[in-house]
């Protein structure tokens, strides 16, 4: 008996809250809330954008050997060709239609890429891995040093890959920053508001819906491209249907319809997610918590317990988010 | 009668008072439009013309489908059959937004304020042709930002009239009911429309502002140029702003002619009646009968108090 490290417990935390995964959900997020927040899309298949980004990138180099440039702006495409394939037969329908077809079209990308059918192009289950060669190249760090400061120290091989996923998600917020303040971006939130108010004035409803799902299907390919960078790797068992929600508990959790709130919601969930987790394993550890109760193994299905009390205490205590504006929530009740 | 309204009279003093009748100048011409709802016939409209540059009223009892005609003249609906022509285009099977940029404005029965957006904004939202508005340009604000500050003074240029202006960055949301038909009405103009099609502009809307409502209204013709449909329950602002009438029951076109001529009107008394009524009735008569017919139906708008 040692005692519970809280020093370990708060390193970890601080170090995951800014990991690699918080860019990525980061940037998901964000994607959700160009969809649901300013556009009123309704998208649950968030998690297929970001597969079908990663595979597109990934598929550009094993299959037709680009550069790495390319194989991103590959990835993009895969994400814009998606985007169209669920948004041009639904975005005239209902706004559940769209709702219903992204949950399906996710996991369709990802048995895809799982299926037998497929091994040849996809590699099956067993996923994606010689793409990480060229990224490899341009990694200006050594892979076997730590880099970063106070607790943020992380190696070279994934800092490289932090550092794209940070920083594309800073000039992703100010794309999304500019496009909402400008005369796009109004008309944008006049169709969440009210579609047929926007039409009789003149707005293409449909164009209109169909560039925003665009638009937040590519920053979710762009999500799905960081974290194969980062990983290495790209495996289909890993874009699974709850993912998507993480991403919209994400993008709530900071606040639907502000500009940086999917950072926000990011970090403070990994922060939670970590900290729950270090917090668990040493009071078992610890003999804290008796093992008849609870060994380490059923940790991670706890904390997410947790943050699923943590969520429904937010949505008592503060619904709008930790940036939304209760003004606004309040509009909606009239 | 008013003096607003004597242009708009004499240009029409020569057309007959019957269902159909041809106009001098009609920006509006409608043949065989008929729309269904299952086994209900909504709009079943022979012939209609809709002359420019005049106020012209829609009337008819609840369900006569005058909504039902707006939604199918606007491109909100698809009529069965039928054939619409806008300004000398033909506009069959255009979209509401094409129908918009050729000038053609409407309202909701149910108003339909932007709540989240501030009233400004509402307010920009119905200017054309913005070039900040296409994704790409919109990126980069030197491109309409001058753009953006003409709709602006337009806008509020516009809201002063509607006395909105001390409300410019308020979300639409909090405005009252009444004050959100202003703002309806007023964002409609951004449009610049040559057709406004007013669906019951005036329910809802508080006394003190009906009148301010109705003067502008009644300035649209001359002030904006536009020509203006509207639908209304209330006979008193028939009768008021109103050019011409056209009257609607179940689907079709009944009557047509100036408002003194529609009381005396057979068959617009049968339509709100029933059909065993015999004695023409007096203006006071008619609107009293139009509103029981209204309070039977248990659908009442707010409406203005008697003086
Ligand atoms: N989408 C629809 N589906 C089925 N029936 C409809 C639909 N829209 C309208 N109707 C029916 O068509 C008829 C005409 O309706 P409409 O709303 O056009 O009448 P209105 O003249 O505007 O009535 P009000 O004065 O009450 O607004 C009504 O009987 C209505 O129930
Ligand atoms: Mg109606």
């Amino acid at each position: 008996m040692t005692g519970i490290d809280w020093g370990f417990i708060l390193n970890q935390t601080l170090a995951r809250s800014l990991d690699l995964n918080a860019a990525v959900y980061a940037l998901a997020a964000v994607g959700l809330n160009v969809h649901f927040g300013y556009a009123g899309l309704l998208n649950f298949g968030q998690v297929g954008f970001v597969a079908v980004g990663a595979y597109g990138m990934g598929l550009a180099i094993t299959l037709w050997q680009t550069g790495p440039f390319v194989a991103v702006l590959m990835g993009i495409g895969f994400a814009v060709v998606f985007a169209l394939l669920l948004g041009i037969p639904t975005l005239r329908l209902r706004a559940d239609y769209l709702a219903i077809v992204t949950i399906a079209a996710a996991e369709i990308v990802r048995l895809l890429a799982r299926s037998t059918a497929l091994r040849d192009v996809t590699r099956g289950a067993e996923g994606l891995n010689e793409f990480i060669g060229p990224f490899r190249e341009l990694n200006p760090f050594n892979p076997s040093l730590l880099y970063g400061i106070g607790p943020f120290q992380y190696r070279g091989s994934q800092f490289f890959a932090i550092v794209i996923g940070w920083v594309v998600t800073l000039i992703t917020l100010l794309l999304v920053w500019q496009l909402m303040r400008s005369p796009w971006g109004r008309v944008v939130k006049a169709i969440r508001e009210d579609e047929d108010a926007a039409r009789a004035l003149g707005k293409n409803a449909y164009w209109y819906k169909l560039q925003a799902l665009i638009l937040g299907g590519v920053i979710g390919g762009l999500a799905g491209m960081v974290l194969a960078i980062g990983n290495a790797t790209i495996q289909p068992d890993f874009f699974v249907a709850p993912l998507t929600f993480f991403f919209w508990l994400v993008l709530i959790l900071g606040g639907v319809g502000r500009v940086w709130s999917p950072v926000v919601g990011s970090v403070i969930f990994w922060a939670l997610i970590t900290f729950m987790r270090n917090l668990g394993r040493a009071l078992v550890t610890e003999g804290l918590i008796p093992t008849s109760i609870m060994d380490t193994s059923q940790i991670d299905q706890i904390q997410f317990w947790i943050v699923g009390i943590a969520l429904a205490l937010l949505m008592v205590f503060r619904p709008q988010g930790i940036f939304g504006s209760r003004e606004e929530m309040a509009l909606d009740a009239r | 009668m008013p003096a607003e309204t004597t242009t708009g009279a004499d240009v029409l003093a020569a057309v007959p008072h019957e269902p159909g009748a041809p106009k001098p100048d009609p920006i509006v011409v409608v043949d065989g439009m008929r729309k269904t709802f299952g086994g209900l016939v909504a709009v079943d409209v022979d012939h209609l013309e809709i002359q420019r540059g005049v106020i012209t009223a829609l009337i008819g009892p609840n369900g006569a489908g005058k909504t039902t005609f707006f939604n199918l003249l606007t491109g909100f609906d698809r009529p069965d059959t039928g054939h619409a022509v806008f300004d000398g285009k033909e506009i069959d099977g255009y979209r509401p937004y094409q129908l918009a940029g050729l000038g053609m404005v409407r309202t909701f029965q149910l108003t339909k304020s932007l709540t989240k957006l501030s009233v400004i904004e509402n307010m920009k939202l119905g200017a054309k042709g913005q070039l900040g508005e296409r994704f790409l340009p919109s990126l980069v604000t030197p491109l309409w930002r001058r753009q953006e500050r003409e709709i602006e003074e337009r806008a509020m240029e516009l809201l002063r009239r509607f006395q909105l202006d001390h409300m410019r960055d308020e979300y639409a949301g909090t405005l009252s009911g009444g004050q959100r038909k202003l703002l309806e009405m007023a964002r409609a103009l951004m449009v610049e429309p040559k057709l406004i099609m007013l669906d019951e502009p005036m329910a809802g809307v508080n006394p003190a502002l009906t009148q301010s409502l109705l003067e502008h209204v009644k300035r649209l013709p001359t002030e904006e140029g536009a020509t203006v449909v509207f639908v209304e329950h209330d006979m008193d602002v028939v009768r008021d702003i109103s050019d011409w009438v056209v009257v609607m029951a179940e689907g079709q076109i009944i009557a047509e002619g100036p408002h003194s001529s529609i009381g005396q009107n057979q068959a617009v008394i049968d339509a709100y009646l029933g059909a065993h009524h015999d004695a023409p009735l007096d203006a006071d008569q008619e609107e009293e009968w139009l509103r029981e017919d209204r309070l039977e139906l248990g659908d009442v708008p707010p409406r203005r108090e008697e003086p």
